[in-house]
C-alpha cells in the first residue's frame, strides 16, 4: 500500500484514504461550445498515458476531501511529489525521486 | 519409541507422546513434531501422490518449500485445509491428516496408470491432446480434466474459524530467525530501535536448530540461541513472532505477515483467531531468509526416501529422527558430506557419498575414510530402485564427460544436494533486481528499490560465522539508517561448515535421457525432458518455458525447481543462464488462506449495511428486504399468505385508490449553500435554476461531460442561497464527489458550500389521492391546499410536532408529499402517520411497488433504464435541458456527431401482444424474428412489470431509433417463445397528469 502526502493536511497517509482522479492539468475549456468536435474529443478522451512521469489528480477522500495533484512514476509506482490543485507543474529537476 | 527415533535427541519433548491420525491410522509422535517428522519417526516415507502421474511421493524437504508431502488436515466440520505441507503442520491430539491425489488408497492408486502413459502427458499435453474432435470437448475432455485437475479437495462447509488482522509500525523488521536474522535483530534492538523478528517455523533459530555442534562465543549453539532469544524477549522494544510468514513485500516497506495462531493447538480457545494478518510498515527491513537447498535432477529422483540432505539433517537434529537405516548421499556441494557425517554419528549406515565433482576438499574425503564411508568423487547417479520407497541407487563413474558402467548400491534413503539457492522471493516482490554471481553459481540481490538490507545466505554467504557477521552488519546499517548508529558486534564460531559446490543441470547418465523421469518440479511432475521438449518446440523465453511445461507454477512456486529448470533450459537454448533469466516471484511467499486475507470482512462485516431510522419498523412488520447500494430497503410488506406479486398489487392499489407510505430516507441529499449556489447548480445540472422561486422545486438532470445521464433528483430552493438537492440512493456519494471536484478545481472562485445530509433527514413519502387528507391535520405553519402548495412546492414547517422540510412531489403520479424530518424523529413520524392512516386504509409500500408505480408513469430509474450511454434526448428528457443556458456539464457533448446521429437507442414503452406476458428485464429485442441466428439485436428491455392499474403488462426498453418507431411491432425472443410487442410512449398511466391533484380535503 502506497503512502501519499496530502499537500493540504501536510501528512503522509495510507493510500486507502485517497482516491485516484485521473490525469492532472486538463482544464475544462472556458467555452466548450466554441470548440471543434476534434478539440472537444481530445478534452474528453485523449490522455497522455506515459511510461514514467505522470501528472495526476488524487482526492484525500477519507481525510480533508481536497483534490490535489501528484507526480508519480508509472513504472516504479513511486510518488515524486504532490502539490495543491491550481499550482503549476513542479520543477522536477531538483527532485531526488523519493516520496516526501 | 520407534526404530527411527533417537532417544533424547532433538528439540522435541520425548516425554510427551502425541497421537494423531494419518489416513485413519493412529500415529504416535512427540510434542514438537511436524506431521512429516512424526511419520518419518515411524518409518513412513510415503505421504502423497503426485499431481499428474500419481507417483508415490515422500517429504523431500523439512520446511515450507515442501512440494510433495501435501496433506489434507482436518479437525471437525468446516475446519479442513487441503495442500497443507506435512513438513510445517505441527501435530496435536485433534489432528486428522489425510494423503491426497490417491484412490482408493495411498499405497494402491488407480490414477498411477498415468505414470505408464507418461508419453501422453509430456509438456504442453493439454494443448495438444484435447484439441479434437471438437464434440469431445463438453462430454469427454472437460469432465476428465476437471476430475483429474487440482490438488487436494477444498472443504464445502463454511469456515467457522475467526481470522484477525492488525497494523504494526516498527523501526526494523527482520524476516528470518536464523543466525543472520538473530544477529541483525540483536544489533538493531540494542540501539533501542523498535524491532520485529518473524520466522515461519514454530521455533526461531533457523539453521542453528540443525547444527547443534557449533560453538558460538564459547557457548554451544543451542545455549547461545536460548541466550539470544532471552535477551531479545526481555527487551520491551522487541517483538518475536514465530509461526509467522512474511508473505509479501509491498511499496514503501510494507510487509504482509501471516501469523498462525491455533493450527498447532489440540484444543484452541473458542474465541481465538486461527490466523492473524499483519500489515507492517517498517523503517528498515532486513531480509535474512537464508537459502533453499536444490535437488539434483536424475532418473527416479522422486521416490519416497529420496530427500534433500539438509532435510535429513534437520529431521536428525531437530526431531531426533533417522530418515533411514542405510543411506546414500549424492551431491555436488560440500554441505551434504557434513550431513553424512552427522547421520553416521547417529547410527545411520552411509553406504556411499556420491559426488559429481572429480575432486573435493581433502578434509572431507579423509573424514569419510576415517568413518569407513565410501567416498565416490567423480560419480553420478543414473537410476533409483523401489516402488513405494527407494531400495537402491545406480551409481556410475564419470570421467571426461563419459559415464562408465553402473552398479546398484542398496539403500533405504537417498540424500541429495545440488547446492543452495538464496531465498530472494520477498526481495523480488519489490522489483529489486538480481544478478548472476558466477562464483557462487546463484542469483544475488543487485539493485534495491526499498529501504532494506539483505543478510547472510540470502546474498550468497555460506556458513554460520559469515551469516552472524553479515546479519550484525545489516542490523547495524538498518539502525544507522533510522538514526541509531552502532558498531556491529563480532562472533567467534567453532565448528562452522562453510562449503563450496558446483551448479549443474541434469546429472550425466548412460541411459536414454528421453526415457528418464528426472524430475525438476516435483509438484507439477515436470521432468528435464519436458523442459528440453519445450525448447525444441520453440519456447525461447523462460516465461514461455514455464507456462508450457508448468514448471514453477505449483503451490511451492518453484522454490526447489526454478534454478534447475533454468540451467536445463539455458543448456537446451545454448545460452548462458543469466541471459535466460528467472521468472518473477510474486506474493504470497507461501500459500495463504483466504480466511487470513479476508480477516474480519466476512458475513455481516463484509460490507456496511446501511439502515434507515424506519428500518426496525419494517423488520417488525415482516418486510422482505433487498440491497440497494449499501442500503437494505424494504422491498414489500407481505401479509399472511401473500407472495410478492400479491403484496405489490395490494400496495400499488392502496397508492392509486387511497394512500400509501414509503420510506424514502435512503435518497441522497446534498445541501448546496452560498451566494453562488444558483450559479453552481446552473453549471452542474442541465436544467435552469436562476428563475426557480424560493419554495419551489424542480426535477434536475446531471450529465457527465460526455453528455450521458449520470444522476437525477428533485432540487428544492429553500432560500435564494440555499438548495436541498436530492440524488439517487446509489449515486449520493458519487454526485457529491463530482460536485466537489468542479467546485474545488474548475470553479474555485464560486462561493458555495456542499454538505452531505443524506443521513441527517428521514424521509416519509405519503402518496395517493388521500395523501393530503392524511397529512394535513399534522402540518402546522403551512397551507397544504392545491392553490397554496401546488405540485413541485417545498416549505419548512412542522409535521406532527417535528421540524420538517415538506416537498410536494410525486414519483407515483398521484398526489404526493415527501416529509423530511431530522433522522432521530423519522420513526416517530412514520408511526404517527401509520396510526392515522389506518382510517384511510393506508398501506406501507416497498421498493418493488415504488418501481412499478413510477414505470406506469414512465419515470426513469438512472442505472436501470439508463446505462451510462444514454443522453437526455435518448431518454426523452430533452424538456429538462435549459436551452438558453450557455453552458453546463455535458452540454457540448450533446451536439457531438455520434450523439446527434440517427439510430441511437432511445427509451420507449413496450406493450406485449399478449397482455399477460411479462417480458424479462434484459431481454433482447429484434425487428424480424424469422431472420437467421445470430439475429441482429436492436435493443433490450430495461423495466418490466405486471401493472394492476392497467390490468396488463408494461415494459420500458431502449430501442434503436425507438422514438421513430411508435406503433411498430417488434419481437422479444424469450425462453420457449418469441413475443410480439408494440412500441409506445413511456407514459402508460394518466398521461394528462390529472391525478397529481388528488382529492381536496373535505371541508
Amino acid at each position: 500500500m502506497l503512502l501519499i502526502h496530502c499537500p493540504y493536511c501536510d501528512e503522509t497517509l495510507p493510500e486507502a484514504e485517497f482516491a485516484y482522479a485521473g490525469e492532472a492539468h486538463i482544464a475544462r475549456p472556458a467555452d466548450p461550445m466554441a470548440l471543434s468536435d476534434e478539440e472537444w474529443r481530445d478534452f474528453l478522451f485523449i490522455r497522455s498515458n506515459p511510461r514514467g512521469t505522470h501528472y495526476e489528480r488524487w482526492r484525500h477522500v477519507h481525510g480533508c476531501g481536497r483534490f490535489f495533484n501528484a507526480v508519480r512514476d508509472t513504472v516504479s509506482d513511486r510518488f515524486v511529489t504532490t502539490y495543491r490543485a491550481g499550482e503549476p507543474r513542479p520543477d522536477l529537476s531538483a527532485s531526488t525521486g523519493a516520496a516526501r | 519409541m520407534t526404530a527411527f527415533r533417537i532417544p533424547g535427541k532433538g528439540r522435541i519433548d520425548h516425554a510427551r507422546p502425541v497421537r494423531f491420525t494419518f489416513d485413519g491410522r493412529v500415529v504416535e509422535g512427540r510434542a514438537g513434531d511436524t506431521v512429516a517428522s512424526a511419520l518419518l519417526a515411524n518409518g513412513i516415507h510415503l505421504m502423497g501422490r503426485s499431481f499428474k502421474y500419481h507417483r508415490p511421493r515422500g517429504a523431500v524437504t523439512a520446511g515450507s518449500e515442501e512440494p510433495n508431502a501435501l496433506i489434507r488436515t482436518a479437525r471437525g466440520r468446516g475446519r479442513a485445509e487441503p495442500n497443507t505441507r506435512a513438513t510445517m503442520q505441527e501435530i496435536h491430539e485433534s489432528l486428522a491428516a489425510e494423503s491426497q491425489n490417491r484412490w482408493p488408497a495411498l499405497a494402491f492408486d488407480v490414477g498411477a496408470i498415468n505414470d505408464g502413459l507418461y508419453m501422453l502427458f509430456s509438456a504442453g499435453f493439454y494443448y495438444k491432446t484435447f484439441m479434437w474432435p471438437r464434440s469431445f470437448w463438453d462430454r469427454v475432455y472437460e469432465p476428465l480434466i476437471r476430475r483429474a485437475a487440482g490438488l487436494g479437495r477444498a472443504p464445502t462447509d463454511p469456515d467457522p474459524d475467526l481470522y484477525a488482522s492488525r497494523n504494526l509500525h516498527c523501526d526494523v523488521l527482520v524476516v528470518g530467525g536464523g543466525p543472520a536474522g538473530l544477529a541483525a535483530a540483536l544489533a538493531a534492538a540494542r540501539t533501542g530501535a523498535e524491532v520485529v523478528l518473524v520466522d515461519e517455523q514454530a521455533e526461531i533459530g533457523g539453521t542453528l536448530l540443525s547444527e547443534p555442534h557449533l560453538v558460538i562465543d564459547g557457548q554451544p549453539a543451542w545455549d547461545w540461541l536460548a541466550a539470544a532469544l532471552a535477551e531479545l524477549g526481555a527487551m520491551p522494544n522487541v517483538r518475536l513472532m514465530p509461526r509467522t510468514t512474511a508473505i509479501g513485500y509491498y511499496h514503501q516497506n510494507m510487509v504482509g505477515l501471516c501469523q498462525r495462531l491455533t493450527d498447532h493447538l489440540a484444543d484452541p480457545p473458542a474465541d481465538a483467531p486461527r490466523e492473524r494478518l499483519w500489515r507492517v510498515r517498517a523503517g528498515q527491513v532486513v531480509l535474512a531468509q537464508g537459502a533453499i537447498e536444490k535437488p539434483l535432477v536424475f532418473d527416479g529422483n522422486d521416490r519416497p526416501g529420496v530427500m534433500l540432505s539438509g532435510a535429513a539433517q534437520t529431521f536428525l537434529h531437530r526431531f531426533g529422527v533417522r530418515v533411514g537405516r542405510r543411506a546414500v548421499v549424492v551431491t555436488t556441494h560440500d554441505s551434504a558430506w557434513h550431513t553424512a557425517f552427522d547421520l553416521a554419528a547417529a547410527g545411520v549406515r552411509i553406504a556411499a557419498i556420491v559426488d559429481l565433482r572429480p575432486g573435493v576438499d581433502g578434509a572431507l574425503t579423509a573424514r569419510a575414510a576415517a568413518l569407513g564411508i565410501e567416498g565416490l568423487t567423480g560419480h553420478t547417479v543414473t537410476d533409483t530402485r523401489g516402488r513405494l520407497r527407494v531400495s537402491g541407487v545406480r551409481v556410475n563413474p564419470v570421467a571426461d564427460g563419459r559415464v562408465g558402467p553402473g552398479r546398484i548400491v542398496p539403500c533405504d534413503a537417498l540424500l541429495m544436494c545440488g547446492g543452495w539457492t538464496p531465498s530472494l522471493h520477498l526481495f523480488s516482490h519489490t522489483r529489486g533486481t538480481l544478478a548472476w554471481d558466477e562464483a557462487s553459481g546463484a542469483f544475488l540481490p543487485d539493485r534495491k528499490t526499498e529501504a532494506c538490507q539483505i543478510a547472510g545466505a540470502g546474498r550468497g554467504l555460506w556458513g554460520v560465522a559469515a551469516a552472524l557477521e553479515d546479519g550484525a552488519k545489516a542490523g547495524a546499517e538498518a539502525a544507522a539508517a533510522i538514526g541509531r548508529a552502532t558498531a556491529p558486534g563480532t562472533f567467534a564460531v567453532q565448528g562452522d561448515r562453510p562449503g563450496t559446490g558446483l551448479v549443474v543441470r541434469e546429472l550425466p547418465t548412460d541411459a536414454d535421457p528421453g526415457r528418464a523421469k528426472a524430475f525438476v518440479d516435483f509438484q507439477n511432475d515436470v521432468t528435464a525432458k519436458d523442459i528440453r521438449l519445450a525448447v525444441r518446440e520453440g519456447m525461447r523465453s523462460i516465461e514461455h518455458v514455464k507456462r508450457y511445461t508448468t514448471t514453477g507454477m505449483a503451490t511451492d512456486q518453484g522454490k526447489l525447481s526454478n534454478i534447475n529448470g533454468l540451467m536445463i533450459a539455458a543448456d537446451a537454448l545454448d545460452r548462458p543462464a543469466p541471459e535466460v533469466g528467472l521468472t518473477t516471484f510474486r506474493p504470497p511467499y507461501t500459500p495463504t488462506s483466504f480466511g487470513a486475507l479476508a480477516g474480519y470482512r466476512r458475513d455481516g462485516h463484509f460490507e456496511v449495511t446501511r439502515k434507515t431510522p424506519i428500518d426496525p419498523w419494517a423488520e417488525a412488520q415482516g418486510a422482505v428486504f433487498e440491497p440497494v447500494a449499501l442500503w437494505r430497503r424494504a422491498r414489500y410488506f407481505p401479509r399472511p399468505g401473500e407472495d410478492m406479486d400479491a403484496a405489490v398489487a395490494r400496495e400499488c392499489r392502496a397508492v392509486r385508490t387511497g394512500v400509501g407510505m414509503f420510506d424514502a430516507s435512503t435518497l441522497g441529499k446534498i445541501e448546496v449553500v452560498g451566494p453562488d449556489a444558483v450559479t453552481f447548480l446552473e453549471r452542474m445540472y442541465t436544467n435552469p435554476w436562476a428563475k426557480l422561486g424560493v419554495g419551489r422545486c424542480r426535477y434536475g438532470l446531471l450529465l457527465g461531460e460526455d453528455g450521458f445521464i449520470r444522476d437525477d433528483g428533485v432540487i428544492g430552493r429553500l432560500a435564494p442561497d440555499r438548495f436541498h438537492v436530492t440524488t439517487t440512493t446509489g449515486g449520493a456519494a458519487r454526485v457529491l464527489s463530482v460536485m466537489e471536484d468542479y467546485l474545488q478545481t474548475e470553479w474555485p472562485d464560486l462561493d458555495v458550500w456542499l454538505t452531505s445530509t443524506s443521513e441527517q433527514w428521514a424521509v416519509v413519502a405519503v402518496q395517493g389521492p388521500k395523501a393530503r387528507a392524511l397529512l394535513a391535520p399534522f402540518v402546522q405553519g403551512l397551507d397544504l391546499s392545491e392553490a397554496a402548495f401546488p405540485h413541485m412546492s417545498v416549505a419548512e414547517c412542522t409535521v406532527a410536532g417535528f421540524p420538517a422540510r415538506l416537498f410536494r412531489v410525486s414519483f407515483t403520479g398521484e398526489l404526493g408529499f415527501e416529509v423530511n424530518v431530522p433522522a432521530r424523529h423519522g420513526r416517530a413520524l412514520w408511526e404517527t402517520l401509520w396510526q392515522a392512516g389506518q382510517a384511510h386504509g393506508i398501506a406501507a409500500y416497498g421498493t418493488e411497488a415504488m418501481h412499478l408505480l413510477r414505470a406506469e408513469k414512465g419515470f426513469i430509474i438512472v442505472g436501470q433504464d439508463t446505462d451510462g450511454t444514454v443522453t437526455p434526448q435518448d431518454a426523452g428528457l430533452s424538456w429538462a435541458i435549459g436551452k438558453a443556458k450557455p453552458d453546463f456539464v455535458g452540454k457540448r457533448s450533446l451536439v457531438r456527431p455520434d450523439i446527434v446521429a440517427p439510430g441511437r437507442k432511445q427509451l420507449v414503452g413496450l406493450l406485449t401482444e399478449d397482455p399477460d406476458v411479462v417480458l424479462e428485464e434484459g431481454a433482447q429485442i429484434v425487428a424480424d424474428p424469422r431472420q437467421p441466428v445470430p439475429m441482429r439485436m436492436i435493443g433490450h428491455v430495461t423495466s418490466s412489470y405486471r401493472s394492476g392499474a392497467l390490468g396488463r403488462s408494461i415494459a420500458l426498453a431502449l430501442v434503436e431509433g425507438g422514438h421513430g418507431r411508435m406503433g411498430e411491432t417488434l419481437h422479444v425472443p424469450m425462453p420457449g417463445k418469441t413475443h410480439a410487442v408494440r412500441v409506445t410512449g413511456v407514459t402508460f398511466y394518466d398521461p394528462e397528469g390529472a391525478r397529481l391533484k388528488g382529492e381536496e380535503v373535505p371541508a
